[in-house]
């Protein structure tokens, strides 16, 4: 039995990943390295008016004086931030009419990913917007979500076509000054997806962005905004998936979410960049600054999250429950396997009056990975009523990886209910032998068990996403899970 | 003055103290100790105090509670009281007690008690010199793993503390009583340095009562040294009681061998700031530790208890469970942290947290923590914050119980989780009874005892 557990777990080592392929395609990439100058030629590549160039400006001269983060628990090599291609977009003529026009190679790349960029092929009604490197390449239903008010664009046009939310709201939940990633992304992020929400609107399809890196060196730095403006509600997704490489490479990016009184936002990510083969080599850094602040009462932010891609995962997924009356939501499952790292979990912090959160955390870790959770819960002195309950499980395949818990609980209201449980374990093998007498055998059983481990936080995802990342947790735990 | 030229004068001040009287310091204690004293005091100077940006001591403001103008003796000093006189403790099994008097073996005593039996009790200092060999063997052997500024200071410093030895096979029925008494009249730092070695198949219980016999400020900087042999069983009981200006540190580190069993219950009742670093070390198979917590605090004190149980072996097992109760502006930390090695399967380790919080000027901070390299384990930690049950405080004034004492019970239900743990019965009685005034905001004084420790 134990052998057989083992031979299954180092199937699960041994699998392969899917997206590992490169697209040959022409690509306007500038000189390496980082310096005014790059961040100047980004900002005039995307024709940004004189605003955001200073804002940059500012976040660069800031960057130069903050130190990398080192407190996670994570091993990462020295990273050479002038070993980096800030900017490098496919090329492909300026404006597109129609889908034709966009270049065939492009479009196969994203057919080949399972993502419709043809409308016509509409699954299930998501409307997508896909980035590339630097660039986003194509916005779908647009014009649909438009005659509800909804504003569903790549961060670039926002720019351009909508400054004074962009002035009003960008850098308002994670400010340039926020941490060393956050501002490195605020000078140098390339693109992204832009939303916002007219007061009362239910956006009726879910949105969607597919991030995707292709070229080699570079770093991919997006950044997405997400208004939801009095009593509206938006289900937002987000992908992402790169090539097989040697070399690692970096991704910071950065998410805010405003949402406004009696707004819902529920943002769910499944992240699957290149993890790196099975001895640890190559792979995606992947350094995410991403905070959602309830701004106003009755307000509302879930965020769910399936992390099984990346070499090393740093990222936090926040709540700011300023508004009264406001909940949140954490809901995560992650895998990590061969040599992955990650140190993922969020932040709650409770400053209105009876405001709700909840944290379910889900590790799963096999082969040499190290996988930890890190969590702060704050309740603030005038934050009356606050009530959180955190749950952190660990599941460990394998006695070589490693399963870790670093809650941070402060309480300062008197009136507070804070709950934290955590636990670790491996899969039982009376909860095996079970399966086995019942006629399951062995490889089904870990898959039943490791899927009805994870059920609680899939279910928080929409229905397509749903069946995709039931689909990854099948191909990270290849063997495994049936 | 800006804060940082203060903090780097705290350093200073201490690294000047040391190089000034080292002569006197280096007198009373052997060369094996001072070679350590040495070595220690380099990388204090290196290290310097924790500060708030170092991850263990996040809640814990350690330098400012070194400000101050704390004298040091070096030597013993004489009393100008018989302190057997002014100070009697009623635990009824533990009349026999032994006395630090302000860091130093109380002088009138016979200083190291050789029993039938074989066990040695009494004066550190006493023990290097009869007992060299037997010191040498274990003195500063189970701190190395920690690089804790805190015990280098106190390893920089130590002199005098209590030393115990019980050999294979022996069982001593009677706890061991020891008071950490503060007399002076001026504001004292001191740092008494224990060691307690449990051989083989031994038994034995520890109590230490931190008292001050008047409102002086005083730091108190302690290391405990902790050895529990093969199938040996420890108890070790310290129960906290100074007042508002007392800064109280302890240092406790406890390596246990095979089948060993350790119970350690530290009850924090009074202390202005309080920081209490705990680590335990389950080094061989099937070792057992429980470790308990409780403190109450109000005004404006600072209660931190810090702990760290390293599984480095398999089938081993821990448990701990530490509680709070916070009142007016006081602060309480907790910081647990469960480390399993790889090697360490079949691990078996708990540890449970709870806070209740009395005020809105009151502030809990928790930080359990789990770090786990190997699979075959049962690993669990909580923590939950929040006030006391409505629905018991209903049904207890359902009852015609007043609001007040229905309160004063339900924390006293809460409290008793914890003194429950204490396995020697007259203690746990008198700590129940010292909780008890404690909550009703009384002086937790003993009975008989005529010291004024308000």
């Amino acid at each position: 039995m134990e052998n057989e557990q083992d031979k299954i777990i180092s199937e699960v080592t041994d699998n392969e990943y899917k997206y590992g392929f490169f697209t040959e395609i022409e690509s306007d990439t500038i000189a390496k390295g980082l310096s005014e100058e790059v961040v100047k030629i980004i900002s005039s590549r995307k024709n940004e008016p004189e605003f955001m160039l200073e804002w940059r400006l500012k976040a660069f001269e800031y960057w130069k004086k903050m130190k990398m983060p080192n407190w996670a628990h994570l091993t990462i090599p020295e990273i050479d931030y002038q070993d980096i291609i800030y900017y490098s977009a496919p090329k492909q003529n300026a404006e597109l009419a129609s889908i034709d026009e966009i270049d065939p190679e492009l479009k196969a790349t994203f057919d080949r990913l399972g993502i419709p960029l043809d409308e016509q092929k509409k699954l299930s009604g998501v409307a997508v917007d896909a980035v590339m490197d630097s660039a986003s390449i194509k916005t779908t239903f647009k014009e649909n979500l438009a005659d509800l008010g909804i504003i569903f664009c790549s961060m670039s046009e926002a720019v351009r076509e909508h400054p004074d939310l962009i002035k009003k709201y960008l850098g308002s939940v994670v400010p340039y000054t926020d941490n060393f990633f956050a501002t490195l992304n605020c000078a140098v992020f390339s693109d992204g997806s832009f939303v916002y929400i007219p007061k009362g609107v239910r956006c009726p399809m879910e949105l969607s962005t597919y991030f995707r890196i292709n070229a080699e060196n570079t770093g991919q730095f997006e950044r997405t905004l997400i208004i939801a403006d009095e009593g509206s509600y938006v289900s937002y997704l987000e992908g992402c998936t790169a090539p097989k490489r040697d070399k690692n490479q970096l991704h910071a990016a950065v998410v805010e979410l405003v949402a406004l009184k009696n707004a819902e936002i529920k943002y769910s990510t499944v992240q699957n960049w290149y993890p790196g083969d099975k001895n640890g080599k190559g792979g995606i850094y992947n350094f995410v600054t991403k905070r959602g602040i309830c701004k106003e009462d009755n307000a509302k932010i879930s965020w769910t999250q399936v992390e099984t891609g990346s070499a090393v995962t740093w990222k936090y997924p926040s709540c700011i429950l300023k508004g009264d009356n406001t909940s949140a939501e954490f809901y995560s499952v992650a895998v990590t396997n061969n040599y992955q790292q990650a140190d993922t979990g969020t932040k709650m912090m409770h400053i209105g009056k009876n405001t709700k959160s909840r944290i379910v955390s889900k590790g799963i870790s096999a082969g040499q990975s190290q996988n930890s959770y890190r969590g702060l819960v704050k309740v603030l002195k005038n934050a009356e009523n606050a009530r959180n309950f955190s749950q952190c499980d660990s599941l460990l395949l394998g006695n070589n990886c490693g399963a870790h818990t670093f809650p941070y609980i402060e309480v300062d209201n008197k009136e507070a209910i804070v709950e934290h449980e955590a636990t670790t374990s491996r899969i039982g093998e009376d909860q095996i032998f079970y399966c086995n007498q019942r006629g399951i055998s062995t490889e089904d059983a870990i898959g039943l068990i490791v899927n009805g481990y994870a059920r609680e936080v899939l279910n928080q995802l929409p229905m397509e996403f749903a069946v995709e990342a039931q689909k990854l947790l099948q191909i990270s735990l290849e063997g495994s899970v049936g | 003055m800006s804060e940082v030229i203060k903090k780097s004068l705290v350093n200073d001040e201490l690294v000047d103290a040391f190089r000034k009287n080292n002569a006197v310091i280096f007198e009373q204690t052997p060369d094996f100790i001072n070679k350590l004293r040495s070595k220690y005091f380099n990388e204090f100077e290196a290290l310097g105090l924790p500060t708030k940006k170092n991850e263990a001591y996040k809640y814990t403001d350690i330098e400012s509670a070194f400000f101050g103008a704390y004298k040091r003796q070096y030597s013993p000093q004489p009393l100008t009281i018989d302190i057997r006189e002014v100070f009697t403790c009623d635990v009824p099994e533990l009349e026999n007690h032994l006395m630090l008097v302000n860091g130093w073996f109380y002088d009138k005593e016979n200083k190291l008690k050789l029993l039938p039996n074989g066990a040695i009790i009494g004066s550190l200092i006493e023990a290097t010199k009869q007992f060299p060999e037997l010191v040498e063997k274990h003195y500063g052997k189970y701190i190395t793993e920690q690089n804790d500024s805190l015990s280098m200071l106190n390893m920089s410093f130590a002199q005098d503390g209590l030393f115990v030895y019980v050999p294979k096979g022996v069982i001593i029925e009677k706890p061991i009583q020891l008071i950490n008494l503060i007399v002076a009249t001026e504001e004292l730092m001191i740092q008494p340095h224990n060691l307690i070695i449990a051989e083989e198949d031994s038994s034995v219980s520890v109590v230490i009562c931190d008292h001050s016999l008047n409102p002086h400020a005083f730091l108190l900087n302690s290391t405990t040294e902790v050895m529990a042999g093969k199938n040996s069983k420890l108890e070790i009981c310290r129960q906290q009681n100074a007042h508002d200006h007392s800064v109280q540190l302890t240092n406790t580190f406890i390596l246990q061998k095979e089948s060993s069993f350790v119970n350690s219950v530290y009850i924090t009742l009074h202390g202005g700031t309080v920081r209490n670093n705990l680590y335990v070390k389950l080094s061989e198979p099937h070792a057992h530790n429980k470790s308990y917590g409780l403190w109450l605090a109000d005004k404006n004190q600072h209660i931190d208890n810090n702990t760290f149980i390293h599984h480095a072996a398999p089938n081993c097992e821990s448990n701990q469970l530490y509680k709070g109760i916070l009142d007016n502006a006081s602060t309480g930390v907790f910081s647990g942290r469960i480390l399993v090695d790889r090697l360490a399967q079949k691990t078996i380790a708990f540890q449970s947290n709870k806070n209740l919080l009395m005020t809105n000027d009151a502030k809990t901070r928790s930080k359990p923590q789990l770090e786990i390299y190997a699979d075959d384990v049962k690993c669990s930690h909580g923590s939950a914050t929040g006030q006391l049950d409505e629905d018991a405080m209903f049904y207890l004034r359902q009852r015609g119980i007043s609001k007040k004492e229905a309160c004063h019970l339900l924390m006293l239900a809460f409290a008793d989780d914890v003194i429950n743990k204490i396995s020697i019965a007259p203690l746990r009685d008198e700590i129940t009874g010292l909780v008890e005034k404690r909550l009703r905001g009384e002086l937790s004084r003993c009975n008989r005892c005529k010291v004024n420790c308000g």
